[in-house]
């Protein structure tokens, strides 16, 4: 049998395994690298970067809770500037595919960082963040509005030729709209899913265990809700559909390319399993083999449902 | 730093609710400083989802010690292991103490569970510098004195040592036990290590604070452990910047 082809491509860029590794899970790519070999996976996404440096919540950050966490880190980065300087000479030497995820509080500030991160030949692409649930302004505010929505990704697009990714809320009715909006506005892929807006108490105190009250809960307790905003959006509009929402082992990220996703993102395993990316790699390529597939797009929306 | 599969060797009960884990994990035994920490996954499925902090307790050859309570379901899990077991185990993460420089004292000062860095910290300081331990605990089932050397013992019912808590015993006798080239080792609850920061303050004395706090990763990149600058408006993460500061480093 032939080599396994692994490639995706989302837009013009082509990745070559579907494997990334999700904003916020791995900083700018220098902790985790010490764990595991960057270079093998199919796409680092940076924690978001906004036009100044964010400081971020204070603690408590995180709380774990059944089959997930809840965390409220509220965007905490360098900034553009000391993102450029320092952040992406390292970036540059692992050999990786780097996608920027960009996060911002106004059109303007996602159109300016965009514009700045285009010159950047190392950034391949860009994940624009329209969905943190832990931030007043920006965030939800935008991912739950289909004109927003509209607005940033069009007003991005004309800022740059590289790959767009909107990264969608699964905190609205129907997110297939959204996807719909993104399309049309000219984005390459969508990621699927955010977090999920949640909260947690102490039953000791009455007082919320995160500090910002709500947080986005993440990690296998949310892997069945994004599968189906998957399904959904796979169902209803053709665009490339990343799929990110509780991916643990290779078994989920087949559950997810069945549902409709091109490629997927691991988040939540990251931090405690900084080598799940490279596993789940050889477990794509063994059910490859297993299901006498030469090419993992034979598995991608393959969803057999009742008729 | 590695992520290594240890192989329990003992589980000792020290006191009615603590246990002491000795393991065997030669990597990271090589290469752990005192007060550096491993994350511990409990378990081989997804539950308990995330991995747990513990400091490295003691180290002894290829064997690594851990000291913990059960007060969780992780724990519980860790408290239930069998000899021959095996245990994924991300570490040495984060900062040991810092004591590469000219002192003639440490100056030991644990509460609770505080005291789990201090038989390694012991260990290595022995023969260096003269020691002496303070330990604090809710009542005589909280304290243990286990790998430490010289000890005073404050418990907050009297039921062993000195009745208060273990900064009122330190205040009570800090003429005789702090001179110039005394540093302060110290960990503890956060009320504990606010207290000792003040005192460290008004009596002019170094003071190293392992901290802890809630965190996914233990190595930087979840940014679930911030702890807030005394010198510049930013956080600090406890797990790569920490969990050691120095006294006059943060604000808790």
């Amino acid at each position: 049998m032939s080599e396994i082809d692994l490639q995706v491509k989302l837009g013009n860029l082509t990745l070559k395994n579907p494997v990334l590794l999700a904003s916020g899970t791995v900083g700018y790519g220098n902790e985790i690298s010490q764990f595991t070999d960057l270079s093998k996976i199919g796409a680092i996404i940076t924690k978001s970067v906004s036009l100044k440096p964010r400081k971020g919540n204070p603690p408590q950050r995180i709380v774990e809770t059944a089959s997930g966490m809840l965390n409220a880190i509220g965007l905490a980065n360098v900034g553009l500037e000391v993102f450029v300087k320092e952040k992406i000479p390292f970036l540059k030497e692992i050999q990786s595919t780097i996608i920027c995820n960009i996060a911002a509080s106004s059109i303007e500030e996602y159109v300016e960082c965009t514009k700045v991160l285009d010159h950047e030949d190392e950034i391949k692409g860009f994940e624009i963040n329209v969905s943190c649930p832990n931030v007043k302004e920006g965030g939800l505010e935008f991912g739950n509005n289909l004109t927003a929505v509209g607005k940033i990704t069009e007003k991005v697009r004309a800022v740059t030729n590289k790959p767009i990714i909107i990264k969608l809320s699964p905190n609205v009715a129907r997110i297939s709209e959204f996807a719909k909006v993104a399309k049309d506005e000219g984005a390459d892929a969508v990621s699927a899913i955010n977090t999920l807006v949640g909260t947690a108490f102490d039953i000791w105190t009455g007082k919320p265990k995160i500090y910002n009250v709500t947080g986005g809960l993440s990690g296998p307790a949310i892997k069945p809700v994004a599968l189906a905003k998957v399904l959904e959006i796979s169902r209803n509009v053709d665009i490339p559909i990343i799929g990110v929402g509780g991916i643990m082992n290779w078994k989920d990220a087949v559950e997810f390319m069945i549902a409709g996703a091109t490629a997927i993102q691991i988040g939540t395993v990251n931090f405690i399993n900084p080598q799940a990316g490279i596993e789940i790699i050889e477990g794509l390529k063994n059910y490859c083999k297993q299901k006498e597939i030469t090419s993992l797009a034979e598995i991608i929306a393959s969803y057999k449902l009742p008729s | 730093m590695i992520n290594e599969k240890i192989i329990v060797q003992s589980l000792e009960k020290l006191q009615p609710n603590i246990y002491l884990m000795k393991a065997k994990a030669p990597v990271i035994a090589s290469q752990v400083k005192p007060s550096q920490f491993c994350n511990i996954k409990v378990s081989d499925n997804d539950f308990p989802l995330l991995r747990r902090p513990f400091s490295v307790c003691d180290v002894q050859g290829d064997s690594i010690f851990f000291m913990f309570d059960v007060h969780g379901e992780g724990t519980r899990i860790l408290s239930e292991k069998m000899i021959g077991d095996e245990i994924e185990v991300l570490g040495p993460l984060g900062n040991g103490f810092n004591y590469n420089k000219k002192f003639n004292k440490a100056l030991i000062i644990a509460g609770g569970l505080g005291v789990a860095p201090f038989p390694f910290l012991t260990k290595v300081l022995i023969d260096k510098v003269e020691i002496v331990s303070l330990i604090g605990g809710r009542n005589k089932n909280y304290v243990v004195k286990y790998g430490l050397k010289n000890v005073s013992v404050a418990t907050d019912d009297g039921s062993e040592g000195y009745k208060g808590t273990v900064l009122d015993l330190l205040e009570a006798n800090k003429e005789s036990l702090i001179d110039d080239g005394t540093i302060i080792f110290s960990c503890g609850p956060t009320p504990m290590l606010k207290a000792l920061q003040k005192f460290a303050e008004q009596n002019n004395v170094e003071c190293q604070l392992s901290t802890e706090c809630a965190m996914a990763c233990g190595f930087g990149i979840c940014q679930g452990c911030p702890v807030h600058s005394s010198t510049e408006d930013k956080y600090l993460l406890v797990c790569k910047d920490g969990p050691v500061f120095d006294s006059k480093e943060i604000v808790l």
